[in-house]
């Protein structure tokens, strides 16, 4: 792992700086890319159109015309000298309930024989710990979470997916993520949650952020189905 | 809706036919694309015809087959692709202000030059916006109307707005209107990942034609071409990464694909990004269709977008003098 004595700026396109803190997923380098993100917000900087989040780098769009691109690295070189001193909010940790295996996980057979252990401990493993929210991104409020235990790292699919069903639980090498609406996709499908993780009338329309940390834990068929019919009876009745 | 009219009768709605806006910003972090309209300057122009604030809600509609009615009297405006509009039948022009009647219909009858066209109507078309913006984001479902394209049958509102002008009838300069042709040479900024690729790679990219196939669309243009070398110590896949309109990814197989505006991250190294005023063009692109890559420097594509903006606050200046 290599955490940047100072970023890096590199450039995409002509309304981008995508600013690097390290070459790795890693916590202590994703954390100074929370800490620029907040600073950014925080500051409200004229011309800054947009910030993206992600694993080891923040990219942000910019207008050059408002905000000239030298001008942009000079404050985001001043923010970094102050970046320990920004507070980030205390993580919280949310517990995300699973179905796995069967119609709902239909990777979990090959994820257990690929690493020759059973389903139940592929279950057991999954929840064994929690894991840190990386980023949000790929489609709306799919979270990427990691580190997985060694031992469930396991490669992605060789020809993705065309659909992948709405609260698919996933994992990808040493990665473990969620869909939160039916996309395509190339992650093996241990399980499935009932929660609705993305709402786009809610504010934030995202149930889990960056730098949260996530615990699954298992529930039975007729658990998912319950709280399936509850989400449905709430939404109908508009909360 | 008591600040709202009924605006038009969708009677077809053509091959793909959207609400747009300048686009949704500020929730990336939570995984949402800006989606909005994919050639900005034809809508900008649009909205500012009809005497529009530059960021209202138009219509986006592709190659061809729209067919609305006019369910009031209103001034609209056409930019964009010229696909051949019909009014009550008959040709008429684009890129100025028309006004509509009751009972009026316009009619989208075939593809002439370029692929998408933008229909503006004086107060903008009326839609809740949804975290800050009308757009349509299709792949996730919400936006514009009901977060879908347009069906045969969809009525749609205005925004009954007093500081718009019904009566005022304008042109945008023919110099300024961009041409779209089938041969398209779009500038790029290199990078981010440019030293993924040798030094053949890198002039196999800049000197070859690529022609955009069939698998496009408002996620990304797909291209065929010569492939571009990779250096063979460097890893295919990076850390995922945010993406902008315009960046073009590089994937295993060594096809470009030009990203637009339904992606926010992606994890594909990106050769180079095509420059924010040339992104109208990418828009106008139709398979078949062929694409040469000049790379320019970063200096001078904030020099072209100065000028586009002056010559768009020079439009404005005169519209607002009349």
């Amino acid at each position: 792992m290599t955490l940047y004595r100072e970023a890096i700026f590199k450039l995409m396109g002509d309304r981008g700086l995508l600013v690097e803190f390290g070459d790795d997923i890693n916590p202590e380098i994703n954390e100074k890319v929370r800490r620029m993100n907040l600073a950014i917000k925080e500051k409200s900087i004229d011309g800054v159109i947009e910030t993206i989040p992600t694993y080891r780098s923040l990219l942000i769009v910019y207008n050059p015309l408002i905000l000239p691109l030298d001008q942009l690295k000079k404050k985001i070189r001043n923010i970094e000298k102050t970046l320990q001193e920004i507070r980030l909010p205390e993580p919280r940790l949310i517990r995300i309930p699973v179905l796995y295996g069967g119609v709902y996980g239909p990777d979990l057979e090959f994820v257990a024989k690929f690493h020759k252990i059973t389903p139940e401990e592929v279950i057991h493993l999954h929840c064994s710990r929690s894991y840190l929210i990386y980023m949000i991104g790929f489609i709306p409020g799919f979270p990427y979470m990691g580190e997985l235990p060694e031992i469930l790292n396991t490669p992605r699919l060789k020809t993705p997916r065309l659909t992948v069903p709405k609260g698919s639980v996933a994992i990808a090498q040493r990665q473990t993520g969620i869909y939160p609406i039916e996309s395509p996709g190339g992650w093996q499908i241990i399980g499935r949650t009932p929660v609705e993780l993305f709402d786009s009338y809610k504010e934030p329309p995202s149930l889990l952020q960056m730098g949260d940390m996530v615990q699954f834990y298992p529930i039975t068929e007729i658990e998912f189905k319950d709280w399936i019919k509850k989400r449905n009876d709430e939404s109908q009745r508009g909360i | 809706m008591m600040n709202h009219k009924e605006a038009f009768e969708v009677l077809e709605p053509g091959i793909l036919t959207t609400i747009q806006d300048g686009g949704r910003f500020g929730y990336s972090q939570f995984g949402v694309p800006p989606s909005g309209a994919l050639d900005y300057f034809s809508y900008r122009v649009a909205n500012l015809l009809v005497n529009n604030l530059e960021n209202e809600a138009c219509l986006e509609t592709m190659i061809m087959g729209l067919k609305l009615r006019s369910l009031g009297d209103f001034t609209i405006a056409i930019t964009g692709a010229d696909l051949t509009v019909l009014l009550n039948g008959e040709p008429i022009n684009m890129w100025r202000t028309y006004l509509l009647k009751r009972g009026d219909t316009i009619f989208f009858k075939k593809l002439h030059t370029g692929c998408r066209a933008y229909i503006s109507v004086s107060g903008g078309l009326a839609v809740p916006k949804i975290m800050g913006s009308y757009s349509t984001y299709l792949s996730g479902r919400f936006g514009g109307l009901e977060g879908r394209s347009l069906r045969r049958g969809d009525i749609l509102y205005r925004f009954n707005r007093s500081y718009y002008l019904n009566s005022l009838y304008l042109k945008f300069p023919e110099n300024w209107i961009p041409q779209f042709n089938k041969e398209v040479e779009l500038r790029v900024i290199l990078g981010p990942q440019d030293d993924h690729f040798t030094k053949d790679g890198l002039k196999t990219f800049l000197s070859s034609i690529y022609e955009v196939t069939p698998q496009s669309d408002r996620m990304g243009i797909r291209l065929r071409g010569p492939i571009i070398e990779r250096r063979p110590e460097v890893e295919e896949s990076i850390i995922s990464e945010g993406l902008l309109p315009g960046a073009i990814q590089i994937p295993g197989d060594g096809n470009p694909i030009i990203i637009l505006n339904e992606v926010v991250t992606g994890g594909y190294t990106k050769i180079a990004s095509v420059i924010f005023v040339d992104l109208g063009k990418v828009a106008q692109v139709k398979p078949g269709d062929s694409i040469r890559f000049r790379a320019v420097s970063v200096e001078e594509a904030h020099l072209l977008l100065k000028e586009q903006e002056d010559c768009l606050n020079s439009f404005k200046m005169k519209s607002t003098n009349l």
